[in-house]
């Protein structure tokens, strides 16, 4: 009977797959690009005081909407949390999601998605108060540990201690911010979630100095956008919109200065741009100056980190390994050719 | 014999005053706080915990920040006070969730029309007023969503014509009830799929009245709370009562249809019905239909709730003596007139307490949509969080949103007390 309940409903997201096909063709109907982002992670997507949607998830589906219609404002995001995300997308609720979502093999095949590339690096990390004395991780042995339950972060933990041969005991939190309560209140010695959480949460406590994240990130948590299986070419846009920005940073194109390339000797800038004599962006069905458009929307690749994660969020994230690979990151885009 | 008398009281002695154990502050405090020596003990327990809160609550409250412009700021003038500051900035997201500023005036109004809505139902006084009432929910839709006026009214003018059509069935030609209600619906069916739609688009055209339309993805605050408790409340009720009735019916269908009905929704968490509406039936519907995600979330709020209130209405039911039906019944009253004129009242009146828990139960429950990515006022938190400006901010929040549930659910248990002492006949 279950069997013959999951083949039907198989079969239903099968043919409702199916009917998806064109998406960029529904997207230019609609006006509008339906982004699927996170109802609230810190610098990745939230609203601001006036109802803004702001965040580096929101940048990108800007910078999507200006490639397709020369607007960044045509975009309108749908919050989704982590326990509605992938069937909205499945659905047919968002044509792309981009929520802070970890690329894993699973998620990949089984659930029938395509991911767009990695648009930031995360790991999880370990907050531990300096008066404990601790340094790094390895040192953690029977340490009580707040973890957000069923997700992937309760796992990677298991993993990690049991690799280490050491032992720890778990308080069980709902969320980011309970898990900082408990840990606050002394209910466990250190808290465990993505390490871009614990930058973002340590700048606002009441004495940062005090805290510390420790150095070892214990997983491999490569965030990206994705969309449905089944639509090339609106994989192939998201994932080039991606790579653009990628490459704009790489080339030194920023918001300011995006006007200036006109004579440059740079064949690719010119492609990139659509300042040259080929429109390759014909191809996927975006118009020439697509590229233009979507690093003018919130600037380049660097730009995006910065204002949302970086030094003028006030987050302070460091660029680390999601630095271009020309500056010791391992950010790197295929040649846009 | 005669007996010496010596004293003869002429004046009744006045009344002593009570010992003053028994009255005043000290007697009320004996009574109701020293009775025993358990008594007296939780007392001071109680007193203890109390004034161990309040020590800490009152200057973190009192002395909170309402003007910083983050929490990093806060908590460089002063880490031990509260940072109000976030409900200074977000009190109108609270309120109204993403609603599009310039239009706060429209769920505003629609807020002080509910209250003026709801004041024929709860007073009788005000009874001649329940006209407005009626036309209220249009009004609520057409306010809040926005679109053409028409739109919205043309489901009045249908339905009222149908409801005239039936009435002049009735009186001038025919004496058929079953009949008039077939005829008058079908003509009011084949108004709602050719007739209205041309006619709105002419009354658009002659008279225009339309405000901006503002989607579901805006709804959010305790304005999307209260649309999907009010709605819930008022359309679990009358559900509720037919399936409460249903389930005593003699009619074998219709029993099983309500008792299973009520058996399978009681059997099932609301979170479940709820990620059945905003997950599982966009897989049955056809691709790009647009069924509203605040649609779909009422219905499936009022269903699981009338299943509550059907058997809170039956525990009503089954507290009548089975000589009221019998009563009813040797007058010549029909089942319409006997649940109508003598069942329902008593038995509505029995269940005042269950019915008015249930709405408090529900409306309280409407936090649960933020799982599913609503932005109510607890979904609204965590969004706020996520702005580095607040994050870290977790019990001014709470405490804000708290307190505006409490105003609602204390206001409905008032009301229900009122209520109850007002119909109370066996005094």
């Amino acid at each position: 009977m279950k069997k013959l309940f999951f083949g039907v409903l198989a079969a239903l997201t099968f043919a409702a797959g199916g009917a998806f096909a064109g998406t960029l063709d529904d997207v230019k109907a609609r006006g509008n690009l339906l982004c699927g982002v996170s109802t609230g992670a810190p610098g990745f997507a939230t609203v601001d005081d006036s109802g803004k949607d702001v965040g580096f998830d929101v940048d990108y589906c800007r910078a999507l909407a200006a490639a397709i219609f020369g607007d960044p404002m045509a975009v309108k995001f749908v919050g989704l949390t982590s326990a509605v995300r992938f069937t909205a997308l499945a659905a047919g609720e968002v044509d792309i999601l981009a929520r802070n979502t970890t690329w894993t093999y699973s998620r990949d095949t089984d659930l029938k998605q395509t991911f767009l590339g990695v648009n930031y690096y995360d790991g999880q990390g370990f907050m531990v108060k300096k008066e404990l004395g601790v340094k790094s991780t390895t040192e953690l042995d029977g340490a009580t540990v707040c973890i957000q339950v069923g997700t992937t972060t309760e796992l990677n933990l298991a993993d990690y201690f049991k690799e280490n041969g050491m032992s720890y005991e778990p308080v069980p939190t709902a969320d980011n911010a309970e898990s900082q309560q408990q840990y606050l209140a002394g209910a466990c010695d250190t808290y465990t979630t993505d390490a871009s959480a614990l930058h973002g949460t340590r700048v606002n406590l009441e004495n940062p100095d005090d805290h510390l994240v420790l150095p070892e990130i214990i997983s491999k948590e490569p965030l990206g956008p994705l969309v449905r299986h089944g639509d090339d070419n609106w994989a192939d846009i998201g994932r080039w919109v991606l790579n653009a920005l990628v490459i704009a940073e790489e080339k030194g194109i920023t918001k300011a200065n995006i006007d200036s390339w006109k004579d440059t000797k740079d064949a690719e800038i010119h492609r990139l741009l659509g300042t040259g004599d080929d429109d390759i962006l014909a191809m996927v069905g975006l118009p020439k100056n697509a590229m233009y458009n979507a690093i003018k929307a919130g600037g380049n690749y660097g730009e995006i980190f910065e204002n949302n994660l970086g030094a003028t969020s006030g987050i302070n994230i460091e660029r680390g390994v999601n630095a271009s690979w020309t500056k010791g990151g391992i950010l790197y885009s295929p040649p846009f050719r | 014999m005669m007996t010496k008398i010596a004293f003869v009281r002429k004046k009744e002695i006045p009344p002593s005053a009570p010992p003053i154990t028994e009255v005043g502050l000290i007697g009320w405090l004996r009574q109701n706080l020293f009775s025993s020596w358990l008594n007296s003990i939780l007392t001071i327990l109680s007193v203890y915990f109390i004034v161990i809160i309040l020590w800490d609550f009152i200057p973190w409250a009192y002395g909170g920040h309402w003007n910083t412009k983050s929490l990093r700021e806060c908590l460089d003038l002063d880490p031990d006070v509260a940072c109000f500051s976030v409900l200074t900035a977000r009190w109108k997201q609270l309120l109204f969730g993403l609603y599009p500023a310039e239009e706060y005036w429209r769920p505003t109004l629609t807020f002080i029309f509910l209250l003026l809505a709801i004041v024929p139902i709860l007073f009788p006084k005000f009874f001649r007023f329940f006209w407005f009432s009626i036309i209220y929910p249009g009004l609520a839709v057409w306010l809040l969503w926005g679109g053409s006026f028409w739109s919205i009214s043309i489901v009045y003018i249908g339905l009222t014509l149908g409801a005239l059509f039936f009435l002049t069935l009735i009186r001038r030609y025919l004496k058929n009830y079953m009949i008039a209600a077939i005829l008058a619906f079908l003509s009011t069916a084949v108004f709602f799929l050719f007739i209205s739609n041309p006619l709105v688009g002419l009354l658009n055209v002659i008279l225009p009245i339309s405000l901006p339309f503002v989607e579901s993805l805006k709804m959010g605050g305790f304005t999307l709370s209260l649309i999907v408790g009010v709605t819930g409340i008022v359309a679990s009720f009358p559900i509720g009562i037919l399936l409460a009735l249903g389930r005593q019916s003699n009619l074998p269908v219709i029993k099983m249809i309500c008792v299973g009905f009520i058996e399978f929704i009681r059997g099932v968490p609301l979170i479940t019905l709820l990620f059945v509406a905003s997950v599982l039936l966009n897989y049955f519907l056809p691709p790009g239909t647009n069924f509203d995600i605040v649609l779909r979330v009422v219905i499936m709020v009022t269903l699981f709730s009338a299943a509550y209130m059907a058997e809170v209405i039956r525990g009503g039911l089954a507290g009548l003596p089975l000589g009221q039906h019998e009563a009813s019944a040797s007058l010549g009253l029909t089942y319409w007139q006997s649940q109508r004129l003598i069942i329902m009242p008593q038995a509505l009146k029995i269940s005042i307490p269950g019915i008015v828990n249930t709405f408090i139960g529900l409306f309280k429950d409407t936090t649960l949509v933020s799982i599913i990515s609503l932005r109510d006022p607890v979904g609204l938190a965590s969004t706020i969080r996520a702005d580095q400006k607040w994050n870290g901010i977790y019990w001014e929040l709470y405490v804000a949103i708290g307190l505006m549930f409490f105003i609602f659910c204390w206001g409905m248990s008032q009301y229900s007390q009122y209520l109850e002492r007002k119909l109370k006949t066996d005094k």
